[in-house]
């Protein structure tokens, strides 16, 4: 594997030797790579959970880290082209992981230098590790992705983590998907010729809560609004609280990429249902056994 | 009809023949010859028996490559390109919607890498010629015939 640029890259064998090398990360078993090794977490935009466990899984494999976690902190802010940060970095580094607002940009700079090149997140379509994230923690409550139900809520249309994971799904096959979101706020058409796995769309959450074995969640993404009317017409539009959970199958997980604002309630946390911290535990795990493979033995 | 009273014969070279009116001064941007190094005719509302009226191009010294026949197809899908060697028509070659075009047309997303970076060079991958649809390498967003058409055109 040379470099993780889109979910649609990953094929269903490749997910599952991920997954596997996560498996014995989490047993304390650290996968074989050559210690030398430099990684640059070139983050364009801010991150938390993102940027610290890739930092962390690189730091855990031996490997040291080097870069920034905001545009204002590099030469972009003098002007210097995304192409030239591009080119510096990969002078100094032996991989390259790259968080940026506009789409493609990870695909770009993966032209630009031979090193390898991660995508943490670039513009409205790709968080591929995000995806692996969310299915490996699916993968962990239930043994399987295939056969299961999973509700999307929220903002279909800005969210990169939905778009990116329901590519990922592809290359499963999940029993339905339904997408749940204000009507602002739909999948874009164009992601609905890809998919090859059932759906529905629905603005009423509690149409389909009882049905579902994997409620994903997202944030309504503020800074890719338009504008704040826009934004304040759909902010609220869902909150999950110990009434929904209620509602749902008693074995029902419930993610979110993190962070939430009001669309999670916080006595949801104590409920055995909540697994999204657990899914952002996974990040470092699964960050490990990529760079396993992308800069491996 | 008999166009060598307007423009004289080349020797060697292209002849694009059948362009639809008003398309021939895009010719030249879209192949890229609009750097001065090429001897180009351009003839405009020329009579034709097929099509009533056509524009014709003649590009001296220089045959075009199949990619760049397959460009026209964009602007001039029924356009006709003759071979020219020693004054006369040496093959013939029709333009076909390329799979890939590359560097021609920006991409409509605001978003995208290629409206934010001066190297970063659009592609464009063909997904249906039937109404013409394209798909950004980038960002994946949809191009359609009208767009595609509009900024070939520089409307």
């Amino acid at each position: 594997m040379k470099n993780v640029i889109s979910s649609s890259d990953f094929t269903r064998k490749e997910i599952e030797e991920i997954f596997s090398v996560a498996d014995s990360i989490k047993k304390g078993k650290r996968p074989k790579v050559k210690g030398d090794k430099v990684v640059a977490l070139a983050f364009f935009e801010p991150s938390t959970r993102t940027f610290t466990s890739f930092d962390v899984a690189a730091k855990r494999l031996g490997f040291q880290t080097t870069g920034f976690r905001s545009e204002h902190e590099t030469s972009v802010a003098k002007e210097e082209s995304f192409a030239d940060t591009m080119r510096m970095l990969s002078s100094y580094a032996d991989c390259l992981v790259i968080r940026h607002r506009y789409d493609g940009a990870a695909k770009f700079a993966s032209q630009i230098t031979d090193k390898p090149v991660i995508n943490a997140g670039d513009g409205k379509r790709e968080h591929p590790t995000q995806s692996l994230m969310d299915l490996y923690t699916i993968r962990d409550a239930f043994g399987k992705i295939d056969g299961l139900t999973i509700g999307i809520v929220g903002d279909l249309k800005y969210g990169r983590t939905v778009h990116s994971l329901m590519s990922m799904l592809t290359a499963f096959k999940p029993k339905r998907v339904h997408l749940v979101s204000p009507l602002q706020l739909m999948l874009p058409r164009n992601f609905l010729k890809g998919l090859n796995y059932p759906y529905s769309e629905t603005s009423d959450l509690g149409k389909v809560i009882a049905d579902v074995d994997v409620l994903y969640a997202t944030r309504i993404q503020k800074e890719r609004f338009p504008d704040e009317m826009e934004y304040n017409k759909v902010k609220e539009s869902y909150r999950i609280d110990c009434e929904t959970v209620k509602r749902m199958k008693e074995r029902a997980i419930i993610l979110h990429a993190l962070p939430r604002i009001t669309e999670i309630a916080r006595e949801v946390d104590r409920t055995k249902n909540a697994k999204y911290f657990e899914q952002a535990r996974n990040g470092v795990p699964i960050r490990m056994a990529l760079f396993s493979k992308v800069l491996g033995a | 009809m008999d166009d060598t009273i307007m423009i004289n014969k080349i020797k060697e070279g292209t002849v694009i023949d059948h362009i639809p009116v008003r398309k021939a001064m895009l010719i030249p941007r879209i192949l890229g010859l609009a750097d001065g190094k090429d001897t180009i005719a351009i003839l405009v509302n020329a009579k034709s028996r097929l099509m009533g009226f056509k524009d014709i191009v003649k590009i001296e010294n220089r045959i075009l490559k199949d990619d760049e026949v397959n460009m026209l197809s964009l602007i001039a899908p029924g356009a006709t390109i003759n071979l020219i060697k020693d004054y006369k028509i040496a093959g013939k070659k029709s333009a076909v919607i390329p799979k890939m075009i590359e560097g021609l047309l920006k991409c409509p997303n605001g978003h995208c890498i290629t409206n934010h970076d001066p190297e970063a060079r659009t592609v464009f991958d063909l997904v249906a010629k039937e109404p013409l649809e394209m798909r950004c390498g980038y960002c994946d967003i949809a191009l359609g015939e009208q767009e595609a058409l509009k900024q070939v055109s520089g409307e």
